[in-house]
């Protein structure tokens, strides 16, 4: 029985975990614009500089 | 006439490309782009969406951005500064493709001084982050103007910086309640299975609580909206959808938390989260809106930021709301006069398009009166200001609108039914009570609950949702956009439609051409040809396009005197074109019915161009469709010249008003309504705006949706007008599809219910019944809109 419990806990810490991610995510506002990054994707890197560019996130409106 | 494509922006590059690189351009400003980003070696541009460019048609002039110098307006601008780095945020309406994204991402490699640059797709901004001592705000933004992606600043982005987006903290609401559905669904799993009822006390204490607390949030977080919408319709005595739906949430959540408490496993749970995620889920399906859009602008939105103001030490840039009576100011090309004014300088042409559909320049002289909204084509104008900005007579028609609208909204239909429905639950649920109770007490309570239970009007407040926000979609993929769905409901209930006339019924940019006079041969007619291809005028442009002939002549002494006309030697003949005084030194006729183009050769009076609206292709189909329907009325700002005309077009049984201001048009859709028609206007210059804004539905037509329109409740893509009777005729078809919906969610409220008065609701049933119910009305809701909309509209 024991056995079962934990592992019902664990599950839960476990989705609680990608519960967590998401928020996050969405706070971070990566759900803000679903058009361009399947773009930006696709672009070829010529430079290593537009590593940057890619991870440059939007300007938060907390600041 | 087809010529080869220009290798920038695709358009047609007619008989006489400008070619470089070998290859062929429509025009010096797309050429200039295209050398611009081969220079860097940025032809990749043209490799990820050919002739992705945007053609510019007028190259603005260099002042332009000049306001972006001045400190107090770079300081609202800018989101962040620590003095050397710089991070700032420009609406680029002209963002549409792959291609936009990569440049506008890669802007560092035109500028180093660029740290990094992001796009938002569909919002059409563009994120800059630079080095401000190696760039200023007006560097960069000549910069994006330099490469055709031209940001567009408004007094209104100055005002409402950083409102926190509401779509985020929905997902975050969907997010949790999907997790805790999800989770709870697998403890109440054992329960539904044969046997469930030997599951250990231990498991059903140990699920019953973990679902206790992880149904917490969902309530108090997640469902936190439908309590306080439904309270604040309470207040206001109406009775919402909200309202049996937190009457639902409520019965389950107390009914569940009695089950765990007293061992009895994890009652309704389950069907807790999925009502709650399932209602969420509707919401935002709902609530997705066309975020590059803006159906809110007033003069704010049209109005440019700044203003050049002459004062004695001379010219200074100031924000426009700093502008006083009184002040001088100087209006060069193209730019807008921002307040009514009084002519004291120069020759006035002012294209009034924005304003009233109209883009035929009208002339003005000095010490003539200049309404706010005006552009000045031509040379340079200096202004008196007569009244400010605020205070202006267009302004002060804007800004008078707000009262009507908001009571709408409460009052649709969804609101009403819902009304019904929570008395009649109401009514089942205390006859069910009070019969059982007879019987036995604690069984009279259990079917009160299951009631208030079952009844929730899950499937019924997920109809609307996604019935009209399919129906939104599918008109935004046709090219008419809609504010929100409840835009639907008020389309479908219309029994008026109001037409304005100019640039809404006619064409903006296309005119027609006609001479009267003595006839020309085909020599002079080669001669106005090859003069008008000199000016820039609209009224030029259009003959030019008009004349069949050959301009192979080359003018010599030619002058364009704005307002009045263009006149120059071609083969010692002196050809004059313009108004009928600089042509004929006679007085303008003021009951002209047309635009007329008065052309003189060697002094010889030959008669005039008549120049016309076109009306738009399909204008007699839509008024077919539409007049068997719907009272016609028709709103023109101009003479009766077109009466006859328009009344065949429209009937005999359509309105016709002629010479009607801005405040007519308004006080007549007032009027309209009074007499209990619900008024559909239909209209595109800022001289409709109060009208729009006082009319039930308004519908602003534009030729480029993300840049003017007036405030209004649906934006219709100028291309697309032939479709409008569909459009408006599909409004009833959506509500006829929510009307079966809600037989469906009734059919299931009577099974539901019939388990619940007869005491043997389980959670088992309400697990089962909730989700197909739910899904099967937004499925026939999704599918229905889909079938019906490839069927009627084309």
């Amino acid at each position: 029985m024991s056995a079962i419990i934990v592992l019902i806990l664990l599950g839960i810490l476990v989705a609680g975990g990608f519960l967590i991610a998401f928020v996050w995510a969405v706070r971070n506002g990566q759900f803000d614009d679903d058009y361009s990054p399947s773009v930006r994707m696709l672009f070829e890197n010529k430079k290593p500089k537009e590593e940057e560019t890619i991870e440059a996130e939007n300007p938060d409106p907390k600041q | 006439m087809a010529g080869q494509a220009c290798v920038h922006c695709g358009a047609d590059c007619g008989k006489h490309p400008v070619i470089w690189d070998d290859k062929a351009f429509c025009c010096h400003g797309c050429k200039t782009v295209y050398q611009i980003l081969h220079e860097k070696d940025m032809g990749d541009y043209y490799k990820i969406q050919p002739m992705s460019g945007i053609r510019v048609e007028t190259e603005s002039h260099s002042n332009k951005f000049a306001f972006l110098d001045n400190e107090e307006l770079k300081g609202q601008l800018l989101d962040f500064t620590d003095g050397s780095i710089s991070k700032v945020k420009f609406f680029v309406p002209s963002i549409h493709c792959a291609s936009c994204i990569w440049l506008l991402e890669h802007l560092d490699t035109l500028n180093p001084a660029i740290s990094y640059s992001t796009v938002n797709f569909p919002k059409k901004e563009v994120y800059i982050t630079f080095r401000n001592d190696q760039i200023s705000l007006r560097q960069l933004a000549e910069l994006l103007a330099a490469i055709h992606y031209v940001p567009e600043i408004t007094l209104d982005q100055l005002e409402k910086k950083g409102s926190l987006s509401s779509s985020r903290s929905l997902l975050v609401k969907i997010g949790i309640a999907a997790f805790s559905f999800m989770n709870i669904m697998m403890y109440s799993f054992p329960e539904y299975l044969p046997g469930g009822d030997l599951l250990e006390q231990d498991f059903k204490d140990v699920f019953g609580w973990l679902s206790f607390i992880l149904i917490l949030p969902v309530v108090f977080y997640s469902a936190s909206d439908y309590f306080l919408t439904a309270y604040k319709g309470l207040k206001h005595k109406i009775i919402s959808i909200d309202l049996p739906i937190t009457l639902g949430i409520l019965a389950l959540f107390f009914e569940s938390t009695y089950a765990v408490f007293s061992g009895n496993g994890i009652g309704y749970m389950d069907s807790l989260a999925g009502l709650v995620f399932f209602l969420l889920v509707g919401k935002w399906y709902q609530g997705k809106t066309y975020q590059a859009l803006s159906f809110e602008r007033d003069y704010k939105s049209y109005f440019p930021v700044a203003i050049t103001r002459l004062t004695e030490e001379g010219e200074e840039v100031i924000p426009i709301k700093n502008l006083r009576k009184g002040n001088h100011i100087l209006v060069r090309n193209q730019e807008l006069v921002p307040a009514d004014a009084r002519l004291i300088k120069g020759k006035g042409n002012i294209d009034y398009a924005f304003v009233t559909g109209e883009s035929i320049p009208v002339p003005k002289q000095k010490d003539d009166f200049i309404y706010a909204g005006g552009r000045q084509i031509g040379s340079s104008i200096e202004l008196e200001v007569v009244n400010e900005v605020e205070q202006s007579y267009l302004t002060l028609l804007w800004n008078q609108k707000d009262k009507c609208q908001t009571t709408n909204s409460l009052d649709n239909h969804i609101n009403k039914i819902s009304q019904y429905f929570t008395l009649a639950v109401l009514l089942i649920a205390f006859t069910a009570f009070a019969f059982w109770a007879f019987h036995d007490f604690k069984t009279a309570i259990y079917v009160f609950t299951s009631v208030l239970i079952i009844a929730c009007p899950c499937a019924l407040a997920l109809t609307i949702p996604f019935t009209f926000g399919n129906t939104m979609r599918v008109f935004g993929r046709k090219g008419f956009y809609l504010k929100k769905t409840d835009v639907i409901e008020q389309l479908h209930k219309t029994t008026t439609i109001v037409f304005d006339k100019t640039g809404t019924l006619t064409l903006s940019r296309k005119l027609a051409v006609g001479f009267e006079g003595v006839e020309l041969s085909r020599d002079q007619l080669d001669k106005v040809k090859s003069m008008v291809r000199h000016s820039s005028h609209p009224l030029s442009a259009a003959l030019y396009e008009h004349l069949k002939a050959e301009p192979r002549y080359e003018a010599e002494n030619y002058e364009e005197i704005p307002g009045l006309g263009i006149t120059g030697t071609i083969e010692k003949e002196r050809i004059n074109l313009g108004s009928r005084q600089f042509v004929m030194g006679e007085e303008e006729r003021s009951d002209s019915k047309e635009s007329r183009v008065y052309l003189s050769i060697s002094g010889e009076h030959k008669g005039f161009f008549s120049i016309k609206n076109v009306y738009r292709d399909g204008l007699q189909t839509v008024i077919d469709d539409l007049k068997s329907h719907y009272d016609l009325h028709l709103l023109s700002g101009d003479n009766e010249a077109e009466e006859e005309r328009l009344q065949q077009i429209f009937g005999s049984s359509a309105v016709l008003k002629f010479n009607q201001s801005p405040t007519d048009k308004k006080a007549y859709v007032e009027n309209l309504q009074k007499s209990g028609k619900n008024v559909l206007m239909i209209g595109d210059g800022l001289n409709d705006a109060g009208a729009l804004a006082a009319s039930n539905t308004g519908i602003s037509i534009a030729d480029d949706v993300f840049s003017f329109s007036p405030a209004c409740d649906a934006i219709l893509e100028s291309s697309k007008f032939a479709q409008l009777n569909q459009f408006i005729r599909f409004s009833s078809t959506s509500f006829r599809i929510v009307r079966l919906s809600f037989v469906i969610s009734f059919l299931y409220n009577i099974i539901g219910l019939s388990f619940a008065v007869s005491a043997i609701l389980s959670p088992l049933v309400a697990a089962i019944l909730m989700p197909v119910s739910s899904v099967s009305v937004v499925l026939f809701a999704t599918l229905s809109v889909r079938w019906m909309a490839a069927r009627k509209l084309h």
